[in-house]
């Protein structure tokens, strides 16, 4: 999970940093909580990894006390027991660290999959309204890569640092057995270097690459330009100068990173000290209580060498806490995404649907992407009969998308209702399950989303169990059955991602074939011709009202002078006046 | 040295412990009778910690020092061998790329300059020293280290070249599975609108779960490479140990040996697997290094034009009185199938404009590319003809001199962070400020203050200043070739009928031949000549 490295150790927007830590520490706390359905898993890495570092402290001890306890020269019969010790300690570490990487590796995975499902099905209830922001690509792949990312919280930081932990106790309470003194040294030198050593590094890394920065800021600056110009500056013959200047600005660069080179090794300086320490007091403390005859003169070899090995395992901590600050931002990032109210509210009991065929009923209906924002739709009563068609238009920001996010359910309105007017009965709406409004009402969204698959799987995804020849059919019925012929693959043709080898027109066509495979008996259109030539667009909408003959439409656009105004059964114009017969 | 060092102090510190050790356990010594022998430890701990300190910060100076190297040689690649016309043809790095390798890219060099490499001067260094000392106290242990070391590199070697690519390609498989995963979420409304996000979720955490079942059946043999070497390392000590301890109860060996060979031999081990752990820092770097040459070293094939064959460099012939003649070049467009232009012939004379017209993406502006050497043709050639008949080729010119003689206004001017005035004179840097202002008056830029700062990309002036920017350029810079690429785009017709002026009077007044780029019905009209250039698709080529 390598993602995770590209986030670590970011130094992140600007803001109280200490405030953003402690939230950061609590949305890591809230985001560790995806782990637990796996804490069997992620126990059992623990505990292989605790086993394996055990096994290498346990190696040092015992061979320290063996190779003492053999200079006292007794029968060899009395070292039996720490030679298979030693022995099976030398024998079973590899193996248990090879256990460790599987099972943590195998947790990571899993608590990857819980992760990624968490996320995925509360962004399903926020989609689309709640996660307006997201709409440009790159805002909606950070999050993607977040929740990638944080799978490594458990793998890079969690682990590592139980894993250290408690092999540490143990080593602790061996030597508190033997020479206490030495125990307390060793606590305060592990904790030194698992804590403090950490924060240490990383204020020094954020100050230093603080000072980078911005020599870094005007290099990149100065390559897009020399870049851009290249071809015209080579031609003018200023390409040297323009490469001198350059260079001066990467001599500051290359100094800059020069004099914060001191301060990168004060990690390894600090944590080599402290093992120094440990070993230097422990050794005193040990020859005290040697002589004092508090334990025998043995166990200073296992006093003196153990501190050794158990700073080695927790030297390991210092880059593993590097990781903390890029994921505390990543996880704030991601809980202030799933954290959001629902922008619908489900029916606890939804009523079941009217009988068709269907109408709507819009009265005072209102609406706003932000409950503290103004009203962003205002629509004037209109109703929707069965085979209506009805033309909205408004200039951009009167609303037009906000209207057909009520009429799915995406969109709560702020006041009025809409109603579906069903043969026998009819019903607000917002009494009926979101998933039943969406079968009645079927939307095809002015950017429509093309998955990375086939043809035929994207338009079948409108219904999962329809045969190729309904799938055909409803191509054929959005008038690509030619194009489709036109491919060596047809229907199973990939299109790229999002949907790159299609045309504009293309990807709308796909859509209004999804919805023709529905049987949706009304169908919103909003904004289908938008980032089309004239010549298409007007075929297009042309096409789009044929295919859909039948059913009710609500066509919603800021070009309605590309189809012929006696199509309309009513038009809306978001600007205030009501609907015209 | 430095790896000497520590090389040393594991020596001394290992020897230190094991006086101290075996005289307080033995003799019976106390820590006033062992004051030197603790002050020394005390040293020589102290001392191990800052070997290892200045080997990071002398590696971080050294990676600061490459990286600027490898940056500045980068960047002169690129600005003079003209990538961005091999990006434009599909080829070449997109200048994103190459700003993020110049900026961030490098950093991953950080990590093999400051843990890799050093790690391999002590992987290489430490176990000789530790074999060499041993071997003056205890000649079994010597031996099971002597032994065991060198198979560790080997089954890393052996393990890890057949493994890592594996284990690569399952990475590689994880990027694209994330990219699933991205699909999923941005096409949630859609999925929703049609009911079909609730099955998603299962589909996205079985996808996840098979993943994770391939993954970790390559991953038991990757892991295998460093079980191998912890297996190889902790096994060997403990041989050592279990060897010392038994020569110490026959007496072969007295315990301060003894202590001294424990201690010692992990420190033998200890490099090496920290050289495993940082392999894949080094990987990193590596790749980031090799990024960078491989865009120093990509032959410039398709950029400039070729030099000449037998290397010798012509002198560029006044072409106040030399004809240039186009005969029938025709480039390639890479990824397209299409030949655009499609054997384009022209001749420029002094005092001439010759108006190249043609729909968009015929090849007007490769073809000027080819005119100015920054590309070569796939078929046909410039010739500089001079009066007395005799004729040179292009590709026979230095191509700085050929430049020296040219004035190029491209379709988006360049603009620098600097004044209008230093924009001006890019190609004239000894110019007056009277004849920069009289190169702007000419284009009806008089209004602008040659001192008005300019911000990246020409910020501060609008598109039309900018193109009249890039065309006082060109009429200032004393050339006798003058190229225009459509420099009246959108201008309004007064600024227009003032730019076409100027562009008229430097082919007259000056005798400049002048090629101009144009759509438009009054760019047309100043032309003596008008040429039409077409593309082809290939196979009706």
């Amino acid at each position: 999970m390598r993602t995770g490295l590209d986030h670590a150790g970011g130094v992140g927007p600007g803001g109280d940093p200490t405030r953003g830590a402690m939230s950061g520490l609590r949305a890591l706390v809230r985001v560790a909580g995806f782990g637990r359905p796996v804490t069997g898993r992620l126990m059992l890495a623990v505990a292989a990894g605790v086993a394996a570092s055990g096994a290498a402290i346990g190696l040092t001890a015992t061979s320290a006390w063996l190779v003492s306890r053999a200079a006292e020269r007794p029968p060899v019969l009395y070292l039996m027991v720490a030679v298979t010790a030693v022995r099976a300690f030398g024998i079973s570490r590899g193996a248990l660290r090879y256990g460790e990487r599987l099972a943590s590796h195998d947790a990571a995975f899993r608590v990857l999959s819980r992760l990624r499902g968490g996320v995925y099905a509360r962004l399903e209830r926020l989609a689309p309204a709640g996660l307006a922001e997201f709409r440009s690509g790159d805002l909606l792949s950070r999050l993607v890569d977040d929740v990638d990312g944080l799978a490594d919280l458990w793998l890079r930081l969690l682990l590592p640092y139980l894993v250290a932990g408690i092999a540490a106790a143990g080593a602790v309470a061996l030597i508190w057995f033997l020479v206490p003194a030495a125990a307390l040294v060793l606590t305060a030198t592990l904790l030194f270097v698992a804590f403090l050593v950490p924060v240490f590094t990383s204020n020094l890394a954020n100050r230093g690459e603080r000072r980078i920065a911005g020599a870094r800021g005007e290099l990149a600056a100065a390559t897009l330009e020399i870049l851009t110009g290249a071809p015209e500056l080579l031609v003018a013959g200023a390409a040297e100068a323009r490469l001198e200047e350059m260079a001066a600005i990467d001599r500051r660069l290359a100094g800059a990173e020069a004099r914060t080179a001191a301060g990168s090794g004060l990690g390894s300086l600090l944590s080599g000290l402290a093992t120094g320490v440990a070993v230097w007091l422990g050794l005193l403390a040990g020859i005290a209580a040697v002589r004092a005859g508090s334990v025998g003169g043995v166990a200073l070899a296992v006093v003196v060498l153990t501190p050794i090995a158990v700073h080695e395992s927790v030297a390991g901590l210092v880059p593993a806490s590097q990781h903390l600050p890029g994921l505390a931002a990543m996880a704030r990032r991601l809980l202030d995404v799933v954290s959001r109210p629902d922008p619908v509210a489900e029916p606890a009991i939804p009523e079941p649907l009217p009988q068709g065929p269907y109408g709507l009923r819009c009265r005072g209906l209102q609406a706003r992407y932000r409950s503290d924002g103004p009203d962003a739709l205002v629509l004037p009563d209109v109703d929707v009969r069965p085979g209506d068609r009805l033309l909205v238009t408004g200039p951009s920001g009167s609303g037009k998308s906000t209207f057909a996010a009520v009429l799915v359910r995406f969109l709560e309105p702020s006041s009025g209702s809409v109603e579906l007017v069903g043969s026998d009965s009819s019903i607000d709406i917002r009494r009926l399950s979101g998933d039943d409004v969406r079968r009645v009402v079927c939307l095809c969204a002015q950017d429509p989303h093309i998955f990375d698959t086939s043809v035929a799987e994207n338009v079948r995804l409108a219904r999962p169990e329809a045969t190729n020849e309904e799938v055909r059919a409803a191509l054929a019925a959005a008038q690509l059955d030619g194009w489709i012929d036109s491919l060596p693959d047809g229907l199973s043709t990939l299109v790229g991602e999002r949907g790159a080898r299609l045309s504009g027109g293309q990807r709308q066509r796909l859509s209004l074939a999804r919805a023709l495979l529905t049987d949706a008996p009304i169908i919103v259109f909003d904004e289908p011709t938008e980032h089309l030539d004239e010549a298409t667009a007007s075929t297009l909408a042309a096409d789009l009202l044929a295919a859909t003959a039948g059913r009710a439409i609500v066509m919603i656009t800021h070009r309605p002078e590309l189809i012929d105004s006696a199509t309309w059964t009513a038009r809306v114009d978001l600007r205030g006046s009501g609907p015209e017969a | 040295m430095l790896g000497l060092a520590t090389a040393a102090l594991a020596v001394a510190q290992a020897w230190l412990l094991a006086t101290a050790i075996s005289s307080a356990f033995l003799g019976g010594a106390d820590a006033f009778a062992l004051r030197s022998t603790l002050v020394a430890l005390a040293a020589v701990l102290a001392a191990r910690a800052g070997v290892s300190w200045a080997q990071e910060s002398v590696a971080r100076r050294c990676s600061a020092a490459v990286k600027s190297s490898l940056r500045m040689r980068l960047l002169r690649h690129v600005a003079t061998q003209s990538p961005v016309l091999e990006s434009r043809q599909g080829g070449g790095p997109s200048s994103g790329e190459v700003v993020a390798l110049a900026t961030r890219g490098l950093d991953a060099l950080d990590a093999y300059f400051a843990r890799y490499l050093p790690q391999l001067v002590l992987a290489g260094l430490v176990p000789l020293v530790v074999v060499a000392c041993l071997a003056t106290t205890d000649l079994v242990a010597t031996l099971t280290v002597a032994l065991t070391v060198p198979l560790i590199p080997l089954f890393m070697i052996l393990i890890g070249s057949a493994t890592e690519r594996r284990r690569q390609r399952r990475w590689d498989a994880l990027a694209r599975l994330s990219g699933h995963f991205l699909d999923v979420v941005a096409g949630l409304p859609t999925l929703r609108v049609f009911g079909r996000s609730g099955a998603q979720l299962e589909r996205l955490e079985r996808v996840t779960d098979d993943y994770r079942r391939e993954s970790m059946a390559t991953l038991r043999v990757a892991f295998l490479s460093a079980f191998a070497l912890e297996l190889a390392a902790t096994l060997s000590v403990a041989l050592v140990a279990v060897g010392v301890a038994l020569r110490l109860v026959d007496g072969l060996m007295d315990l301060r040996t003894g202590l001294f060979v424990l201690i010692l031999a992990p420190e033998a081990y200890l490099p090496l697997r920290q050289l495993g752990a940082s392999f894949h820092s080094s990987e990193e770097g590596l790749a980031a290094a090799d990024q960078v040459f491989r865009i120093i070293e990509a032959p410039p094939a398709r950029g400039a034009a070729e030099a000449p064959i037998d290397g010798s460099v012509r002198p560029v012939p006044d072409l106040s009185t030399a004809e240039i003649r186009i005969e029938g070049v025709t480039v390639r467009q890479p990824g397209r199938a299409l030949y655009a232009p499609y054997r384009a012939s022209l001749v420029l004379r002094p005092g001439e404009v010759v108006a190249v017209a043609g729909p968009s993406g015929a090849g007007k502006s490769t073809l000027i590319d080819v005119i100015l050497g920054l590309r070569s043709a796939d078929s046909g050639r410039v010739v500089v003809v001079t009066p007395d008949g005799r004729s040179a080729a292009l590709s026979a010119f230095d191509r700085n001199a050929w430049h020296r003689r040219v004035g190029w206004v491209p379709q988006h001017p360049y603009c620098f962070p600097g004044t209008a005035a230093e924009n001006v004179k890019l190609a004239a840097p000894d110019a007056s400020d009277a004849a920069v202002r009289e190169a702007m008056a000419a284009v009806g830029l008089a209004d602008l203050d040659p001192a008005t700062r300019l911000w990246e990309g020409g910020s501060g002036l609008s598109s039309g200043q900018r193109r009249r920017l890039g065309v006082a350029r060109a009429l200032l810079k004393d050339g006798d070739l003058l190229i225009l690429d459509e420099p009246t785009a959108g201008l309004d017709a007064a600024s227009e009928t003032t730019v076409l002026a100027a562009i008229r009077a430097a082919a007259r007044g000056r005798d400049r031949a002048v090629l101009l780029v144009a759509h438009r019905a009054a760019a047309l009209a100043i032309a003596d000549r008008i040429v039409t250039i077409v593309a082809r698709p290939e196979e009706s080529a």
